[in-house]
């Protein structure tokens, strides 16, 4: 009925101590007594079952726990000792998740590939507006407003990106695995969360700073405005926060919708209606305080107030407030579905 | 070890698991059969934590799954081998679940080469074949040394090295004391691992028992009979107390008939016989005999002359048994 492992035969090892009279073949166990054990292999038990394309494991390692495999099926229950890892047992903790995460998300091309679109599309757009601009378009707005033209298309990477991160994870099955490591759900979203976020911020900072930077540089000559310090900061750090936020509200629904291309959508909505339906909705009396706050809030204004295009539009953070609270209910939301739900 | 008490998962109306209780101890290896659709994979599952049971509850070495903090030492799973990100290589697959554990960065090369995939661990995994893949989620599955494996169906799609090679390693890791978990809807394949069976079927409990004591309690012993008088055949069978059953080719098969006893019978009524012989029925037999009440998809022969397909046990004998 069963068949009992047949461990590969133990090669007959090649140097022999010379008191020892040679050993015939037929009998392996003799010189597998005499090898010393494999100093400092911290599994043990681990090598014996190596695969068996793989030059043959001398079988004289200890077995602390005893039966031999297969030894006597008829009793099944001989061997109730159980298995005691040799490796230490310690906790885990959010960090373990970061790292986790931190590992995912750069080991995936998708990432490398969308982060750099990103980049090229915000700073390459910034330079070139820059470029092609005089200083007499500088009166009466900061030279740091070229970056403002590549956050517009930037931020659908950072929202794609943002999706993919849990969304392929459905796509492809890996979330079972992942939370089969970690049971924590929360944590994995807290970690997945914080790691995204923490890239896409710094990648688009440094990327709008870049563009700011150069902008001033390219354009310092008398008459040019001087960029303030909080243009500076809104031109950089305050655009680099809501589109960060954005691709964080993004990969929120990603997780809630559990599909990569409905959840772009849902996305892409969010971004371009309250751009568009507003041109509508001020047809209407009625409901033109709707539109003119969906105008308001819509993410090519917000972006236009940060980098403070005119002064009619306000500094933009309170745009930036409004996508924080929206995106901090989105990933409750998207936590609250994540513990209900099976994977 | 695993404790499953009173589990079940409902999907609306239908109860995929219903009601399971059994306990899958340590130092054998524990085969889950059934067939397919019986709930082997939603249970599975469920013992994961993946899976939110209905009703009942699964004890890990004492503990819920979503209690264990550093779940890869204690558990391993292979439970879909293409649940992995296509994008990522084999080593960042493995890194990234070694790190989630707190597992050691080199631990990740240890199980690589144990399953033989050491060469290919910068490839994306997308490239894998599926014999790849399964040694890619058996590594997973080995990465934190856990005491508690469990695999599903492990051996689909297998050539039959790599068959050979995971029954060999099921059998290493019980012998270690480790607790194996393996499911299967082939009988065949759980003879040669298993030492232990549990059998649902639409998930409900069939059989918990050792290998042994299943065959001796479930394999049925017959003799087989052949004459060219087939009328006579059966006369003389029922005038000598003996219940007849066709058999598939124009045999008769005597259930716990005495061979010496029935070429006696034959022999004074100078009976001319073409077969006398003792049969035992396969486990794949007996396996079927057990579950044939709860086979959720049946298969229904299509042509005579067309055999059913492999993959749908047993639609020969049972038809054998319906006609």
């Amino acid at each position: 009925m069963t068949t009992p492992y047949q461990p590969p035969s133990a090669p007959v090892p090649p140097h022999t101590p010379p008191h020892t009279p040679p050993v015939p073949h037929g009998a392996p166990q003799a010189p597998q007594q005499q090898m010393p054990p494999q100093p400092g292999h911290p599994y043990p038990q681990m090598a014996a079952p190596a695969a068996p394309q793989q030059q043959p494991v001398p079988q004289q390692m200890p077995q602390p726990t005893p039966p031999p495999a297969g030894a006597n099926p008829s009793q099944p229950y001989a061997a109730v000792g159980g298995y005691t890892s040799p490796i230490p047992v310690r906790g885990t903790h959010l960090g373990h998740a970061l790292a986790s995460e931190w590992t995912k998300i750069k080991s995936v091309r998708s990432t490398i590939w969308t982060l750099s679109v990103m980049v090229a599309l915000v700073v390459g757009i910034g330079l070139l507006v820059s470029a092609g601009t005089s200083d007499d378009e500088y009166t009466n707005a900061p030279p740091t407003l070229p970056g403002f033209f590549g956050t517009l298309l930037g931020q659908l990477c950072l929202v794609t990106l943002g999706v993919l991160v849990v969304s392929s994870e459905y796509g492809t099955g890996m979330i079972r695995t992942t939370v089969t490591a970690c049971p924590q759900r929360g944590r994995v979203l807290a970690a997945k969360a914080m790691v995204f976020f923490t890239l896409s911020f710094i990648t688009t900072t440094a990327a709008l700073a870049l563009v700011a930077f150069a902008g001033s540089g390219m354009h310092s000559g008398p008459g040019v405005m001087e960029p303030t310090g909080d243009q500076m900061v809104g031109a950089t750090i305050g655009a680099g926060l809501y589109m960060s936020l954005l691709g964080l509200l993004s990969m929120a629904v990603g997780s809630m919708l559990r599909h990569s291309a409905g959840a772009i959508t849902a996305m892409l909505g969010v971004v371009l209606l309250p751009a568009i339906l507003p041109a509508f909705l001020m047809m209407s009396e009625s409901l033109q305080d709707l539109g003119e706050t969906m105008q308001k809030y819509s993410s090519p204004n917000a972006l236009a107030s940060l980098f403070q295009l005119s002064d009619e539009l306000g500094s933009g953070w309170s745009q930036l407030g409004v996508l924080a609270g929206v995106t901090g209910a989105a990933l409750i939301g998207a936590y609250v579905l994540l513990e209900k739900r099976d994977v | 070890m695993i404790e499953i008490e009173g589990l079940t998962k409902a999907y609306g109306d239908t109860l995929a698991v219903d009601g399971l209780s059994f306990t899958v101890r340590p130092g054998v290896v524990t085969g889950f059969l059934g067939p397919n659709g019986a709930g082997k994979s939603t249970t599975m599952r469920m013992v994961l934590g993946l899976d939110h049971p209905t009703s009942g509850r699964v004890r890990i070495g004492g503990q819920p799954y979503e209690r264990l903090t550093d779940p890869l030492r204690h558990v391993g799973a292979l439970l879909d081998a293409k649940a992995v990100h296509g994008g990522r290589s084999a080593f960042h697959h493995l890194l990234c679940l070694a790190q989630s554990n707190g597992v050691a960065d080199s631990r990740v090369h240890e199980v690589l080469d144990l399953v033989g995939l050491g060469s290919v661990a910068r490839k994306r995994s997308k490239g894998f074949s599926l014999g790849m893949s399964q040694r890619l989620g058996i590594a997973a599955a080995m990465l934190g040394d856990p005491s508690i494996l469990m695999f599903d169906e492990p051996v689909n799609g297998l050539d039959p090295e790599g068959i050979h090679w995971i029954r060999n390693l099921m059998r290493d890791l019980a012998g270690q004391g480790r607790t194996v978990f393996v499911s299967s809807h082939l009988m065949s394949e759980m003879a040669l691992t298993a030492d232990h069976l549990v059998v649902i079927g639409q998930g409900r409990l069939l059989a918990d028992t050792s290998m042994p004591d299943f065959i001796t309690e479930h394999s049925r012993s017959y003799v087989r009979l052949r004459s060219p008088e087939q009328q006579r055949l059966r006369d003389v069978l029922a005038a000598g107390g003996f219940t007849a059953v066709p058999g598939s080719d124009g045999s008769v098969e005597v259930d716990g008939g005495d061979p010496v006893r029935l070429g006696q019978l034959m022999a004074d009524h100078r009976l001319v016989l073409h077969e006398l012989s003792r049969q035992q029925a396969s486990l794949e037999e007996a396996f079927m005999r057990l579950t044939a009440g709860s086979v959720e998809y049946h298969a229904h022969p299509a042509g005579a002359d067309e055999p059913a397909p492999a993959a749908v046990w047993g639609a020969d004998w049972r038809s054998g048994k319906e006609s």
